[in-house]
């Protein structure tokens, strides 16, 4: 029973349990709607929720979990030998579910009733010709264990999915029933509807938090297991990045931590100042039709997607650089650099750094202003000497939020600064960042546990409780300061 | 004596002495540092849109061959019959041939004549990917065959090069993969009309295409991909996220557990989006056992991410609803959930969906998140219909930009360009929608 279906027919419960409890309750109070305890809408309301909701969270449940339960009850029945060398268990367990797939598309185009699947042997056809004339190429020949494995799969697979189709129904129809069960004139509709309801609400609060747990554990438990592979004081301390495919590698955080740093301090560089002044000019000294052009024209540079970022520095800011500073100067030949990606970086950052100003040097009092002309100041003095410094809490903060931003920035690194990992000073080098590495340790072929992809979940949990870190010191900055003037 | 009287007596009161003079000088250079801070982000926008428009808009042009096309019986259906099966035998190197046989007529009914032209020459005129276009044609509809049809074919990537200005006489001299002759035949071919730059409806619904072949690269699936992630995230986010807001703007008591989820929520704001790729690598590939590059992974990272913009926008949305709404409501016997429900979540609505608009725009443009779970994956099929199309592999809009940008031929800068173009376009659209939204429903009490 394909998934739409199983869910279609759960919804049709739900509608019915309405239509149903509406009648009975009806019926119950002879026609007279008055006699009933609540609107008879939520007697409806509540049939429909016990009838559908319970059974849809279990087949999601169920969805998650069976992958799981299944896989470790099929990779129990492969042998040591079946996993060749240099592969893993989780390589050859795709293999049994690309075959098992491959075995139903078999069986869906009749080129293999279920009578001739059981007795399937790799010795007496040739499994791998014809899982390729479905579109399922195998690398090599199918082994005995694989095969049984695939054929173990698909049998679970299908049972699994007949028990859940059956389950989830099952749940549908309790759920129903025992809600019909209990109307009745005084049953409590309204309020039984409104709790149910605030259950909903309440668990729907809740994913954010299960978000951060999952975020947490799933890095955690990924690091864990990379340091038991690789020692942490080497992580930690070495000084050289250079991952290797046949073990032996040296990952080190430093020359990432170096670039990243780097690259956002180049960043900050250029917008800081840059936005700082555009928010002192438009809220201090620019005319309303300028600021109403200008405001908005620099927060779309906010709303712009980081490719596009990442794409200006590859093929226009790069060889710029690369063009005019760079090679005239001497300073090397690449046009992924840090001065790259920084600069571009530093665009992307300017409307963080603005906005966020504009809306705190706007809360700096009035009277403040009105004092320091008062005493004769120029408009520069009163904001560099009065409203600056009643202001720097705040822009404290939106300065640490503009480097948390940076830090954790992806594309337009990966794009802008290159992918050399070194320590070094020279800004038209390219170098490259923590969330450089991410990428390319995730997205490249080494094998999942491996120390060299394992790396990645270490690094995600540095980055993750840097810009963390940055997060909530800017909160605290800004917090602080509001509570100055209110 | 006081120091006052030690000064130089003031010539006059309109000639400002020097320290005023400086003071104001240092304003005048004040207010000019800002006006040209103003002017560097304005500059940085224009600058920004004007470099992916001058690279990308060319992708929406495409050289074509005009060819009248004589699909041979005797090479496409031998035995005669018309059956799909056996007329499916004949590979793409037979219609390949049919077609450049059609270019050297061409060539020569028109009277085209270049020196040193070889017959290698002409046929690498035309794109690779040309024939396997034919070729479904001509099995989707049989009766074509002994016809002699007029078909565009798409020319090879260094042709559209060159029409387009990026492959010059110049750089072909260098270049092994295209010869000056070729570039003669297509100014002939132009002057004659067969070879033209038609609107590029294949760069929006062919899928990608190989390396070796820009001219055919196209954002069908990748533009499917990102719509099928979208309606998952629009139909998973906006509840949960609207749920959430009205529990904890209306309903959570004041207690550690609310504050809990408030620090959670205002924190996975600010998380950068790659460690929403790595949760997603972790628990819905690795643990649950989804499948790699499927709308499905993507659309529930992006729904995780997309969370957090859209509570923040309906809590600020049912807070601007003034509590006199409840009172009222109140006042007249309803319940506080009839209240909310009835009154005062109709009267959000519009603040609501423009941020669901606004969270969902941030969505379609993330990739970082996406190259974790694979989404850089060459994808040719399309995904199947939902449901179960969510499950099937596919690209999505900005992970086809940085799939491009990674590949050697130049011809891809201008696709990711022109890949950027599409993608901005859907996002433009998508905050003109907010605006409006904003203009046309929303109240000031």
């Amino acid at each position: 029973m394909s998934l739409s279906l199983l869910i279609l027919i759960v919804l049709a419960l739900g509608v019915a349990g309405y239509a149903l409890a509406r009648a009975r309750v009806t019926a119950q109070a002879n026609g007279d709607r008055r006699r009933l305890h609540s609107l008879i809408g939520y007697y409806g309301h509540t049939v429909f929720l016990f009838a559908t909701v319970p059974a849809l969270l279990l087949l999601g449940a169920w969805l998650l979990l069976q992958p799981v339960v299944i896989d470790g009850r099929v990779s129990s029945m492969l042998q040591p030998g079946d996993i060749p060398e240099g592969g893993s268990l989780s390589l050859v367990m795709s293999d049994v579910r690309r075959i098992a797939n491959g075995l139903d598309t078999l069986v869906a185009q009749g080129q293999l009733t279920e009578a001739a699947l059981t007795t399937l042997r790799t010795e007496t056809a040739d499994v791998r010709g014809q899982l390729g004339s479905v579109g399922i190429a195998l690398g090599s020949d199918v082994q005995t264990n694989v095969l049984e494995a695939a054929k173990a799969y698909r049998g679970q697979q299908g049972t699994a999915q007949a028990v859940m189709a059956a389950v989830v129904l099952l749940a549908s129809v309790l759920g129903l029933a025992l809600s019909y069960k209990r109307l009745s004139p005084d049953f409590r509709a309204r309020n039984v509807f409104e709790s149910f309801v605030k259950a909903l609400l309440i668990a729907s609060s809740m994913v954010a938090v299960l978000t951060t747990f999952g975020i947490l554990f799933s890095m955690l438990f990924e690091s864990i297991h990379f340091f038991q592979l690789y020692p942490a004081k080497e992580f930690f301390f070495s000084l050289t990045w250079n991952p290797q495919f046949r073990g032996g590698s040296s990952l080190g955080i430093w020359p990432l931590l170096w670039g990243t740093l780097y690259v956002s301090f180049v960043a900050l560089l250029v917008a800081v100042p840059i936005g700082l002044m555009i928010a002192i000019y438009l809220s201090e000294y620019a005319s309303k039709r300028l600021r109403t052009f200008a405001k908005p024209a620099i927060e779309i540079l906010a709303g712009i997607p980081t490719i596009v970022y990442g794409l200006f520095a590859l093929i226009t800011v790069g060889p710029f650089l690369r063009d005019y500073f760079a090679q005239p100067l001497g300073l090397g030949t690449s046009s992924s650099s840090v001065m790259t990606a920084g600069l571009v970086m530093g665009i992307m950052l300017i409307p963080f750094v603005s906005s966020l100003s504009d809306d705190i040097i706007s809360a700096v009092p009035q009277s403040l202003r009105d004092g320091s002309f008062g005493l004769g100041a120029t408009q520069s003095e009163t904001i560099r000497k009065v409203v600056f410094p009643a202001a720097l809490p705040g822009i404290v903060g939106a300065v640490l939020l503009a480097a948390s931003r940076a830090i954790g920035e992806t594309m337009i690194v990966v794009m802008g600064a290159g992918a050399a990992a070194k320590l070094g000073l020279n800004p038209f080098e390219a170098m490259t960042t923590i969330t450089v590495k991410i990428v390319s340790q995730l997205t490249g072929d080494t094998e999942f546990a491996s120390p060299e992809t394992l790396v990645a979940f270490a690094l995600g949990m540095m980055l993750f409780f840097f810009t963390l870190a940055l997060n909530v010191i800017a909160l605290i900055v800004v917090r602080k300061y509001r509570e100055q003037y209110e | 004596m006081t120091d006052a009287n030690a000064q130089a007596p003031r010539t006059s009161l309109f000639a400002p002495d020097a320290r005023t003079a400086r003071r104001n000088n240092s304003e005048a250079r004040f207010r000019l540092f800002g006006l040209i801070s103003v002017t560097i982000g304005l500059a940085a926008l224009v600058m920004l849109l004007s470099s992916v428009l001058f690279n990308g808009t060319s992708s929406f042009r495409q050289t074509m061959l005009e060819l009248p096309v004589t699909l041979d019986a005797k090479v496409l259906d031998k035995k005669g019959n018309r059956n799909p099966d056996d007329l499916a035998k004949v590979t793409t190197i037979g219609y390949g041939r049919l077609i450049s046989d059609a270019l050297d007529k061409a060539i020569t009914d028109n009277g085209i004549v270049v020196d040193g032209l070889t017959s290698k020459d002409v046929k690498d005129m035309i794109s690779k990917e040309a024939p396997a276009q034919i070729r479904g044609r001509v099995l989707a509809n049989p009766d074509l065959i002994g016809q002699t049809v007029s078909f565009q074919v798409l020319a090879n990537g260094r042709i559209d090069g060159y029409m387009k200005g990026r492959v010059t006489l110049e750089t072909a001299e260098r270049d092994s993969n295209v010869s000056v002759n070729q570039l003669h035949l297509a100014d002939a071919l132009h002057e004659k009309g067969l070879l033209d730059m038609p609107f590029n409806w294949l760069f929006i619904t062919a899928p990608d295409a190989s390396e070796l072949r820009p001219e055919a690269a196209g954002l069908g699936v990748a533009i499917l991909g990102s719509a099928y992630m979208m309606i998952i995230v629009l139909v998973l986010s906006l509840p949960i996220g609207v749920a959430a807001s009205i529990y904890l703007e209306e309903f959570a008591p004041q207690n550690r557990i609310t504050d809990l989820i408030e620090v959670n929520i205002s924190n996975l704001a600010a998380v950068p989006s790659i460690v929403f790729g790595i949760l997603g690598l972790a628990v819905f590939i690795n643990f649950v056992g989804l499948p790699q590059s499927a709308p499905i992974v993507g659309a529930l990272v992006l729904t995780l991410m997309t969370l957090p913009t859209i509570i923040i926008a309906t809590r600020a949305a049912l807070k601007a609803v003034p509590p006199s709404i409840r009172e009222a409501a109140l006042g007249v016997g309803a319940s506080k959930m009839q209240s909310i429900f009835h009154h005062v979540l109709p009267l959000a609505m519009p603040g609501i969906l423009t941020g669901a608009i606004i969270g969902l725009a941030q969505a379609l443009g993330e990739t970082a998140p996406l190259l974790l779970i694979g989404m850089v994956a060459f994808v040719r099929d399309y995904p199947g219909a939902p449901p179960e199309g969510f499950f099937d592999p596919a690209a999505a809009l900005p992970v086809q930009v940085y799939n491009w940008t990674q590949r050697a031929d130049p011809a891809f800068v201008e696709r990711a360009s022109g890949a950027i173009i599409v993608l901005l376009i859907f996002l433009v659209i998508m905050n003109f929608v907010a605006i409006l939204l904003r203009r046309r429903f929303e109240r000031r009490w």
